[in-house]
């Protein structure tokens, strides 16, 4: 999520060493920004040591890019509540299914603008809304525009902002479920995040090796290189180590909190699929 | 004047007419005596920077000109911006450089582009610029034009964000509300975070688009045709580098044994005045060494006359519908007089009456006889 430009499909490329985002799927990235706020998601099933996972890119063209950027978050707000409204309806189902296909979202990295000032004020009102509904991770996106000095001052002023303002990012303080959590959690919560990326799919020979990264006329920019940037970092947290738990929190908060809700709007009784139900479903 | 160049040196050489110089008049010495008289007088340049916040724009204009203008400048976070709106800051000050002295206005525009929704977030600015036209419209128009102030813009340095694609919609309608009252200078901001084929790109993107839409930037004058093939070289590599990527920096650091303006990165040393990383010496080179004459010389010919004209066609168009007068004849716009002035007039008015009164005397005598 986005302004356009902030290298989001680039990123996503580089995460899944494959070629998995919206640019790479035959979409136009030269064409017009489109004139409101898209929401495009493409499928794919990667292989890993004998795992299979299916992952779902989804990708929000046009949000942050207009003039008038007013409620710009809520198409995308929408989306996701109409992804609990559709396992909620099949879990409640009488014949359902054993695996109840899962179409939420278990992630949303959240790009910021490396101006090394603060947070804009877009990026305050979207958090502050969608923290609520989805696990949000603040990521500091080309942050090859930084010295270090720079983005260390810029992380500390970023963080503060999301604490004055209340925004809990993922992991959220009140989900850790033990001091272990805590203690692992805080570092990260305190320490590095938001990651300061830089993302490429571009190959070069550094020191007898291939790399990814970013060839400029002062230097070679390694992607994976802790020196340069945090992007093995953000590879680690979201894949390697915390990406089953994101889909707890997920399941267990996100959204037990619209199933409660939708409940109690119902008066305590589950949703039924009936006539005035459809038209309740588009209100949302 | 390369006429005059050669009687120049020759004066200077032997300090003595020969015969053959007392054949010219001598006003080939006129480029000097404009020169030590300008140079007495000193300049002015007003330069405005337009762009979001958090593009480098304080860190350009002290790289281009050696200062250091913002220092004690509190950066507003991001609660304080939702409600801020754009505001014009000016900064003046007075430089001096083998004895030319330069007295520089930068205008800021903190906040353009910056809340959630923009709409019309460069009226303020549009509004500053037309202040400054009405003001010098009126001093021109006035009793007293010996020290006109200038406040006039004479160039605005466009930053445009490298993290996009091109243009993106503030970008162009900006420039579109712009382009007919100001001189613009599009620049591709922070271009240290693009690598050359990047940069490439992005170029022609923004010039195709600036086609597009039809935007007017400033456009580098033609040289001379008598001009040596060095400077055409360089003026051609002047226009195909623009917009002009740019870096700068408040920091000098070490590079290659030397100390240098410039960024220090994991990754290599970014140099501000190295061309082959970015355009900051085309930019400065352009902006003061070459074309600073030239922005003014529009910005007087053209924008200021555009607006004048406007400007007098309303007043006469106005007048016009009021039936108050047919002459197509317009009517300046007095200014408010000061005190002294008005003094004057009130004199004045009172001699007119005077002689009137007396006018119709003498003629009721003369009836009377």
């Amino acid at each position: 999520m986005s302004q356009s430009g902030l290298g989001k499909s680039t990123l996503v490329n580089t995460l899944f060493k494959s070629q998995v985002s919206r640019k790479s799927s035959g979409w136009n990235r030269e064409e017009k920004i489109p004139k409101t706020v898209e929401i495009k998601a493409i499928g794919h099933v990667i292989e890993e040591g004998g795992v299979k996972m299916k992952l779902t890119v989804i990708d929000t063209p046009g949000f942050g890019d207009q003039i008038n950027n007013e409620n710009c978050w809520e198409p995308i707000e929408k989306y996701i509540n109409e992804q609990y409204e559709k396992f909620l309806k099949e879990e409640v189902n009488i014949a359902r299914k054993k695996r109840i296909p899962d179409t939420r979202v278990h992630c949303c990295l959240y790009f910021i603008s490396p101006t090394g000032h603060s947070l804009r004020p877009l990026d305050l009102e979207f958090m502050k809304h969608l923290s609520k509904v989805v696990n949000i991770i603040p990521v500091i996106a080309k942050a090859d525009t930084m010295t270090l000095e720079e983005k260390t001052e810029f992380k500390q002023r970023v963080r503060k902002e999301l604490e004055v303002n209340g925004i809990e990012f993922y992991p959220q303080k009140e989900f850790d479920e033990d001091l272990e959590d805590k203690t692992e959690n805080d570092k990260i919560r305190q320490e590095s995040m938001p990651f300061a990326v830089v993302g490429s799919d571009k190959e070069y020979q550094v020191n007898g090796k291939r790399i990814l990264g970013r060839k400029t006329p002062w230097g070679v920019i390694e992607v994976e290189n802790l020196n340069h940037c945090e992007f093995a970092l953000l590879r680690d947290f979201v894949i390697r180590t915390h990406l089953q738990d994101l889909k707890e929190v997920t399941h267990n908060i996100h959204y037990e909190t619209y199933r409660a809700k939708r409940l109690n709007d119902n008066g305590g009784l589950p949703p039924v699929t009936t006539e005035t139900e459809e038209n309740h479903e588009s209100n949302l | 004047t390369s006429a005059g160049g050669f009687f120049k040196n020759k004066l200077c050489e032997t300090g003595v007419f020969t015969d053959h110089e007392k054949q010219y008049v001598g006003f080939a010495t006129l480029p000097n005596q404009v020169h030590r008289k300008s140079v007495k007088k000193g300049f002015d340049f007003t330069l405005m920077v337009a762009g979001e916040s958090g593009l480098g724009k304080s860190t350009l204009v002290n790289s281009l000109f050696l200062t250091d203008l913002y220092k004690d400048r509190k950066l507003l976070n991001a609660e304080e911006r939702i409600s801020q709106t754009v505001e014009i800051l000016k900064h003046t000050v007075d430089i001096e450089e083998k004895g030319v002295k330069l007295k520089l206005t930068i205008v800021d525009t903190p906040g353009f582009g910056d809340a959630v929704n923009n709409t019309e977030c460069w009226k303020p600015i549009t509004d500053y610029i037309d202040q400054q036209f009405e003001q010098y419209f009126r001093d021109e128009s006035g009793l007293n034009r010996k020290n006109i102030q200038d406040n006039r813009v004479h160039c605005c340095l466009y930053f445009i964000s490298p993290f996009g694609h091109g243009l993106r919609p503030v970008d162009v309608e900006f420039m579109k509300a712009l382009h007919e009252k100001v001189n613009i200078v599009p620049l591709i901001a922070k271009a240290d975070c693009l690598i050359p084929s990047e940069i490439r790109k992005l170029k022609e993107r923004i010039r195709e688009e600036i086609d597009k839409f039809g935007i007017k930037v400033y456009q580098f004058p033609d040289c001379d045709s008598d001009e040596d093939e060095e400077f055409k070289q360089q003026d051609r590599e002047l226009k195909e580098s623009a917009p002009f990527a740019v870096i700068g920096s408040n920091t000098v650091v070490e590079a290659k044994g030397q100390r240098v303006r410039g960024r220090l990165y994991p990754w290599g040393i970014v140099e501000v005045e190295n061309q082959a990383h970015c355009d900051f010496v085309k930019l400065r080179n352009m902006l003061i060494r070459t074309h600073m004459h030239d922005l003014k010389d529009v910005t007087c010919d053209v924008h200021y006359e555009n607006y004048r004209a406007q400007c007098i066609q309303q007043m006469t168009s106005k007048l016009t519908q009021d039936n108050r007068i047919e002459s197509p004849i317009p009517i300046l716009p007095l200014p408010t007089p000061d005190a002294e002035t008005e003094k004057l007039i009130k004199m004045k008015d009172e001699e007119l009456r005077r002689m009137q009164e007396m006018l119709q005397k003498m003629q009721q005598q003369m009836q009377d006889q």
